[in-house]
C-alpha cells in the first residue's frame, strides 16, 4: 500500500519528514517497503507556455515551437509529439537538465533546427507506463491552464509528494486504506485524526429500488451484505487532475472519473466498489451466488473464464455478470456512453475471493483486501462516498435510498483484560493510566473497572478479538524499546544432547577427522537417483507438483547427492575431493501417511586425499583407504557384535567386484567400494569410492560394555608364517582358520604382506601374517608356542592348500 | 729435583699437552699416560715412602690438587671437543623449515553445521533440549496446529511442496512445535526447546533463494514466561555470538501463532550501527521473528493459554551465514564446492 504524506496530512498535522514517520510506522505498526519521491533525480524540468507552434520544415511529424518558460525570451524546442499545440501549457525539460531514467537533456538540433531542451510525457519523468492515463500516453502531458511558466512542474502533478509504501502484514488489513493508516498514525502520534465527511446529495424523485433489485442467493457468510445505489444522467470523461494525482501516485492508473472515484473510495476507506452500466443489465435484477458447472464469463481483461462452482457471481437476471471480489465482466463495464451507474458496496468472503483469485490468475486491489477482511461495517458509508463523488465528477444525479440484497448488523467485539494480565505477559509495571491512554489513543472506547479493562472494539480493527490482540496493540504502542529484558525464571532444566544428537556430532567429527569435509546436498533429486545406492529397496515419496524435473522425489541415499557433488567440484577442474554427509533418507510405508526417516551418514573420495607436496606423491584414493576410514569409525562406535564385510555384487550401482556389504551381526548396516564405471560416467564423476550407512541402525545396535581387561605382565611371543595360496581364497577365511586353530595364547593376527607379483605364479597370491602369542598368567615357554604354532600352518596346508614358505 | 718440583713439572707439562690435543682420541691417551696406575703421577706418588712424616702430608696434598687441577683440565677439553662434534653434526643436520609440513587430510564442517552448533550449545547452557522434527509433516502439524488454517492468507508466505494432500515438506521448524506441546509433562518442569533442521519452500532457486533451506526455532513455554524474557534471550543470543555491544530492537510483525508477534533486529555486525550497504543505512539487520505463543496453538495442544504462556522465536542460519560472511549465492551453501566449503575453518 503506497500512502502519499500530502494525502495524509488531510487528515493529521505532520510536520514530521517522512523518513521519520516510515521509521516510526516500522517499528508501531507495520513494514515500509521504502519512501519513494518522484522526483527524486529529477532537475529544471519546469512549466512551459507553448506561444508558437510550426511544422518543422524538413520533418512530416516535428514541430518547431516557441515556449515561455518564464524568462524574458521564450525558447525554441523542437517536438514530436502529436498533441503538441500553440496555447498549452506542457511540461519542459530545459538545457542541462535531468528528467526519468537518470537522462541529461541537452540543447541539440533536430534535422538542422536547434532545441533548447524538451517537452515531455509523463513516463519521461520516470512514470511506470503501467499509471500513465491512457489518453495522454501517446502525447506530451498538458498541464492545467493556470500553471505558471518557469515553475518546477512537480508539483502540479503531485510529483512533490514523498509516499510511504507500507509492507502490510495479513493481520494489518485495516492499514490498506488511507482512513486506516490515519487511525493508526493518530494512536502514534496522539492526534485527533480529521476523518472524511460524506456529503451525498440524494435525489427527490427518482429511488433507487424502482429500478433496481437485489437478491442475494448465496450464504450469508459468503455475502454477509450487498446493496446498491444508481446514479443516473452521469457524464464518464477524464477525472480532474488532483484526483489522476492521487490515484497514480497511489499506484493506479486513472481511466476515468467513475472508475477513478470507485478506485479513490477504495483507497480511501478499504472498501472495494465495483460500476455496472445499468443499461447493459437486463430487467434491473441483480442476483448473486454461486456459479454452476459450465458456466462462463468475459471479464473486463477480454478473457473468457470458465467459472468454477467455488466461485461467486453477480449476475443480471441469472447472467453472470461480474466475479465477485475480483474482476467485472467486459459486458456491463462502464464506458463512454454509458449514462447510468450502478454501483455495488458488498462484503465477500475472504475464503471464496481467496480461491477465485487464485483459481483465476486474478489479484487486484480489490481480492487483496477482500482476502484480508474489510470493515464490515464501513460498506454503506463507502457506498455513498463514492456515489457522492461520482455524481459530482459526472454532473450525475444519485437515486434516492439503495437497493439491498442484504445488509449485516455488524457489532463491535468488546473484550476484557486486567492489567495484571498485561504486566504478566509483557514483564511490565504499567499502570492503569498508561494502558487507558493507549486505548483512548486508539480510540477504542473502554470502561475500567478496579484493573479491569472493558474494550470496545470499532468494525475497523476486526483483527482484535482476544485479550492476546490487546495485549498486542498495548506492547506496540507502548514501545517494545521500552520492555525490560530478562531471563526466564522457574525451574531450572538441564540441556543436553541426547544419545542419538551425540552419535551425529562425535561422527561428524570423526569423518572430519578422517580427512571428510561435511556437504549438505539436496534432498529432492530425480527419480532415478533417489532410487540409486538404496541400502534397502523402497517406492519413493513423490512431490505432487514439482516444480522442475530435476527435483521430483526424496532421496533413498546420500551417495547419490554427494556423486552429485564430486561432478560439480570435477566440472570445475577439483578432482581431488572428499565429501561426507550426515542427513536423512525417506523410506515410503505403504501403509502410513509418512515416510519412515533414517538417519543415514555416507562419504565419498576421488582422486587423492593427500596433497602432492614435495617428497609426497599423490596417492590414488583405493578401496582399502575408505575401507580404513569406515572401518575406524564403526571402531569408535565400540558396536558389541563383530563388523563383517562380505563380498557383494547386487548393487546396480557399484563395482560387483569391489563392494562388501557391512554387517554387524547379522544385521546389514552399509556398503563400501567402488561406484560402477559406468554410473560413475553416468554422473560425469572420475574413479570414486564410497560408503552408506544406516546410522539410526547403528545408533540402536547394542554396543560393547566398557570393562578394563588387564594387562598382561609376561612377554609375549610373536611367529611369522608366509604363504602361497590361491587367489580365490580370502584373507577373512585365513584369519578364521588361524584364530579357530590358534590355541588358548593366540592373541592377535596381523596381516603384513600381500603379494601377487610376477615372482608368485598365476591364480597364486602370497600373504604373510604375525601371529601374537600371550599368557596371562605365565611366561610363555618356546616349545609350546612352536607346538601351537605348527598346527596352525598344518591347517592352513591341509585345509586350504596353502605353500607354506 | 724435589717432589714437588717434579709435580710442577707434570702439571704444566700435562696441562701443555691437554691443551694441544685436539681430538678426543689424544685428550683420552693424555689422561692414560698422565694420570693412568702406570703414569707419572702414581710414580711420583710412589716416591712418597722415602719422605719425612712431616713432608709426607704437604707432598700427599699437593699431589691431589695436581691431579685434580690435570682431571679437570681434561675433563673440560673433553667436554670442548664433544660440543664441537656435535656442533658439527648439528651444522650438517640443518633444515629449511620454512619448507611445508606433510600434510595430513583433515575435513571441516559445514558453515551451516557450525552455526546451527554454536546456537545449540548456546541455549543447552540456558537449559533446552534439542529437538529434531521430521522433515515430512502433517498440513495439520505444519500449519492448522499453528493457527494457520487451510485459506488463511499467511499460507502464501510459505509456498509449500505436497506430497498428498494432507502431507508435505516441512516450511518451517516450528511444525515441531504442537508435537513438542503435546508431548510436554508439564509437572516435571518448563518446556524449554530448539528445534533446528530443513526446511522446503516451493521456490525457485536463485541466488536469494533456495528450495530447500535450514531453520532454527526456540519455544519456551511456562507458567510465567513474559515478552521482557523474550526480548532478553535474544539480546543475550545477538551478545554471546557477534559481542556485547549488540543490541536487539524488536518491531511489530505477523505470525499466525505468536501474538503478539516481533521481528527482531540485531546491530548491524558489519558496521557496528553506524549504517552500510549490508543493513541498507539503518544500522539493524534483520535476523529473527519471534512472539509470545498464540493462545489457540496452547489451547489446541490442549494446554491452558490462562495457566501457561510462552515465547517462540525462529532465525534461518542460511541467511546469518550470508549476512555473517558476505556469501552472495544462498546455492553456495547445497552445491558443495570444495573451495567454498574449505574457506569456514571451525572456531575453537
Ligand atoms: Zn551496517
Amino acid at each position: 500500500m503506497r500512502i502519499s504524506t500530502t494525502w495524509l496530512r488531510d487528515y493529521l498535522k505532520l510536520d514530521i519528514p517522512a523518513d521519520e514517520l516510515a521509521e516510526k510506522i516500522e517499528r508501531t505498526a507495520v513494514e515500509v517497503d521504502g519512501v519513494i519521491r518522484p522526483s527524486e533525480g529529477l532537475k529544471k524540468v519546469v512549466v512551459g507556455h507553448v506561444l508558437e507552434c510550426e511544422p518543422h520544415p524538413d520533418s512530416d511529424h516535428l514541430h518547431v515551437c516557441q515556449v515561455d518558460v518564464g524568462e524574458e525570451e521564450p525558447l525554441q524546442i523542437v517536438c514530436g509529439a502529436p498533441n503538441v499545440a500553440a496555447g498549452e501549457n506542457v511540461i519542459v525539460a530545459l538545457p542541462n537538465s535531468w528528467i526519468g531514467d537518470h537522462t541529461k537533456i541537452k540543447k541539440g538540433k533536430m534535422r538542422g533546427i536547434v532545441s533548447f531542451g524538451m517537452l515531455c510525457a509523463l513516463d519521461e519523468l520516470g512514470f511506470d507506463e503501467k499509471l500513465v492515463p491512457k489518453e495522454v500516453a501517446d502525447g506530451i502531458f498538458i498541464l492545467p491552464a493556470d500553471a505558471v511558466p518557469g515553475e518546477p512542474v512537480f508539483s502540479y502533478i503531485g510529483m512533490d509528494d514523498e509516499i510511504i509504501d507500507l509492507s502490510i502484514t495479513p493481520n494489518r488489513g485495516d492499514m490498506l486504506s488511507m482512513n486506516g493508516t490515519a487511525h493508526e498514525l493518530a494512536a502514534i502520534y496522539d492526534q485527533k485524526p480529521t476523518m472524511p465527511t460524506v456529503d451525498l446529495q440524494e435525489s427527490a424523485t427518482d429511488v433507487a429500488e424502482d429500478d433496481l433489485t437485489v437478491q442475494v442467493d448465496a450464504d450469508e457468510t459468503d455475502v454477509p451484505t450487498y446493496k446498491m445505489r444508481l446514479i443516473k444522467n452521469v457524464t464518464v470523461k477524464p477525472s480532474p487532475l488532483w484526483l489522476q494525482v492521487r490515484i497514480w501516485n497511489a499506484g493506479m492508473r486513472p481511466i476515468n472519473n467513475v472508475v477513478d472515484a470507485t478506485n479513490y473510495v477504495l483507497m480511501q476507506y478499504g472498501q472495494p466498489l465495483h460500476a455496472f452500466d445499468y443499461d447493459q443489465l437486463t430487467a434491473g435484477k441483480i442476483n448473486v451466488r454461486l456459479a454452476k458447472e459450465g458456466e462462463h464469463l468475459t471479464t473486463l481483461d477480454g478473457e473468457d473464464r470458465e467459472l468454477l462452482p467455488t466461485d461467486l457471481l453477480i449476475c443480471s437476471d441469472d447472467q453472470p455478470i461480474c466475479l465477485a471480489g475480483a474482476m467485472g465482466g467486459l459486458d456491463t463495464e462502464v464506458t463512454d456512453k454509458t449514462t447510468t451507474i450502478a454501483l455495488e458496496g458488498a462484503v465477500f468472503d475472504a475464503v471464496r475471493i481467496r480461491k477465485a483469485a487464485h483459481n483465476h490468475d486474478l489479484h487486484s486491489e480489490a481480492s487483496m483486501r477482500y482476502e484480508r477482511g474489510i470493515d464490515h461495517g464501513m460498506t454503506g458509508t463507502a457506498l455513498d462516498a463514492a456515489a457522492a463523488m461520482i455524481a459530482e465528477l459526472g454532473d450525475g444525479t444519485v437515486a434516492k435510498g439503495m437497493a439491498v440484497g442484504r445488509d449485516e448488523d455488524v457489532q463491535p467485539v468488546t473484550v476484557a483484560i486486567t492489567l495484571s494480565r498485561i504486566n504478566h505477559v509483557l514483564g511490565t509495571e504499567l499502570t492503569n493510566e498508561t494502558v487507558a491512554d493507549i486505548f483512548k489513543r486508539l480510540d477504542f472506547p473502554t470502561v475500567v473497572a478496579d484493573d479491569t479493562f472493558t474494550v470496545t472494539v470499532p468494525s475497523r480493527r476486526w483483527d482484535i478479538h482476544l485479550p492476546a490482540d490487546l495485549i498486542e496493540e498495548v506492547a506496540r504502542l507502548y514501545g517494545y524499546d521500552n520492555l525490560p529484558a530478562t531471563l526466564p525464571t522457574g525451574q531450572p532444566t538441564i540441556g543436553k544432547l541426547n544419545e542419538t544428537q551425540q552419535v551425529i556430532r562425535n561422527s561428524r567429527k570423526l569423518m572430519e577427522s578422517a580427512g571428510l569435509t561435511q556437504a549438505i546436498s539436496y534432498s529432492l533429486t530425480t527419480a532415478e537417483k533417489a532410487h540409486a545406492f538404496a541400502l534397502h529397496a523402497s517406492e519413493l515419496t513423490n512431490l505432487d507438483f514439482p516444480m522442475s524435473s530435476e527435483r521430483t522425489a526424496l532421496r533413498l541415499s546420500l551417495v547419490s547427492g554427494l556423486l552429485d557433488d564430486l561432478a560439480y567440484n570435477n566440472a570445475r577442474k577439483e578432482h581431488n575431493v572428499a565429501l561426507y554427509e550426515e542427513g536423512r533418507v525417506f523410506y515410503s510405508q505403504p501403509e502410513e501417511v509418512r515416510p519412515v526417516e533414517v538417519e543415514h551418514i555416507a562419504g565419498a573420495i576421488t582422486g587423492s586425499m593427500v596433497k602432492k607436496s614435495w617428497g609426497v606423491a599423490e596417492q590414488p584414493v583405493d578401496f582399502y583407504q575408505i575401507k580404513g576410514i569406515v572401518a575406524s569409525y564403526l571402531k569408535s562406535l565400540a558396536l558389541a557384535e563383530e563388523v563383517r564385510y562380505v563380498a557383494n555384487s547386487d548393487h546396480a550401482e557399484m563395482h560387483p567386484g569391489r563392494t562388501a556389504n557391512i554387517y554387524v551381526g547379522d544385521q546389514l548396516v552399509g556398503f563400501v567400494g567402488e561406484v560402477h564405471p559406468t554410473t560413475a560416467k553416468a554422473y560425469k564423476v572420475r574413479e570414486t569410492y564410497v560408503f552408506e550407512l544406516d546410522l539410526t541402525a547403528l545408533i540402536a545396535l547394542p554396543k560393547a560394555r566398557q570393562q578394563y581387561q588387564p594387562i598382561s605382565k609376561f612377554p609375549s611371543m610373536t611367529r611369522d608364517v608366509a604363504m602361497l595360496i590361491d587367489d580365490n581364497v580370502t584373507n577373512a577365511t585365513i584369519v578364521a582358520l588361524i584364530n579357530q586353530k590358534g590355541g588358548a595364547h593366540l592373541q592377535d593376527v596381523q596381516l603384513f604382506d600381500v603379494y601377487n607379483g610376477s615372482h608368485v605364479p598365476d591364480g597364486k597370491k602370497s600373504l604373510a601374517y604375525t601371529l601374537t602369542y600371550q599368557n596371562q598368567d605365565a611366561t610363555l615357554v618356546d616349545e609350546e608356542v612352536t607346538q601351537a604354532f605348527d598346527k596352525v600352518l598344518t591347517a592352513l596346508t591341509d585345509e586350504l592348500g596353502a605353500e607354506i614358505r | 729435583m724435589s717432589l714437588q718440583d717434579r709435580l710442577t713439572e707434570l702439571r704444566d707439562q700435562g696441562l701443555a699437552d691437554i691443551k694441544s690435543a685436539d681430538v678426543l682420541r689424544k685428550v683420552n691417551q693424555v689422561k692414560v699416560d698422565l694420570l693412568g696406575k702406570k703414569g707419572p703421577i702414581t710414580e711420583v706418588l710412589r716416591g712418597m715412602r722415602d719422605l719425612s712424616p712431616e713432608e709426607r702430608p704437604k707432598v700427599g696434598a699437593y699431589a691431589n690438587e695436581v691431579r685434580d687441577k690435570l682431571q679437570a683440565a681434561i675433563d673440560q677439553r673433553h667436554a670442548e671437543l664433544e660440543q664441537a662434534v656435535i656442533n658439527k653434526q648439528l651444522a650438517a643436520e640443518t633444515l629449511d623449515v620454512t619448507l611445508p609440513g606433510r600434510d595430513v587430510a583433515q575435513g571441516q564442517p559445514h558453515v551451516i553445521t557450525q552455526i546451527i552448533t554454536e546456537l545449540e550449545d548456546l541455549f543447552m547452557g540456558m537449559g533446552y533440549q534439542i529437538v529434531d522434527g521430521d522433515e515430512v509433516e502433517e498440513d495439520y502439524y505444519n500449519f492448522e496446529r499453528l493457527n494457520l488454517p487451510k485459506d488463511h492468507p499467511a499460507r502464501d508466505m510459505q509456498d509449500t511442496f505436497y506430497i498428498t494432500k494432507d502431507v508435505l515438506l516441512r516450511t518451517q521448524t516450528s511444525a515441531d512445535q504442537p508435537r513438542s506441546l503435546e508431548n510436554h509433562d508439564f509437572s516435571k518442569g518448563p518446556l524449554k526447546v530448539l528445534s533446528p533442521g530443513r526446511v522446503y519452500r516451493r521456490d525457485t532457486d536463485d541466488a536469494t533463494h533456495s528450495h530447500q533451506f535450514h531453520q532454527i526455532e526456540g519455544l519456551v513455554v511456562d507458567k510465567h514466561i513474559t515478552m521482557a524474557d523474550l526480548k532478553g534471550t535474544l539480546t543475550l543470543v545477538a551478545q554471546t555470538l557477534f559481542g556485547d555491544q549488540f543490541d536487539v530492537r524488536l518491531r511489530p510483525s505477523f505470525f499466525p501463532f505468536t501474538e503478539p508477534s516481533v521481528e527482531a533486529d540485531v546491530t548491524c555486525f558489519k558496521c557496528n550501527g553506524k549504517g552500510c550497504a549490508i543493513c541498507k543505512q539503518t544500522g539493524w539487520i534483520e535476523v529473527l521473528g519471534a512472539g509470545m505463543v498464540h493462545p489457540h496453538v496452547l489451547e489446541m495442544s490442549g494446554i491452558d493459554p490462562e495457566v501457561y504462556g510462552g515465547f517462540a522465536f525462529g532465525l534461518g542460519p542460511d541467511r546469518f551465514a550470508m549476512l555473517k560472511y558476505g556469501v552472495d549465492d544462498i546455492r553456495n551453501f547445497y552445491l558443495n564446492d570444495v573451495r567454498f566449503l574449505s574457506q569456514f575453518y571451525k572456531k575453537g
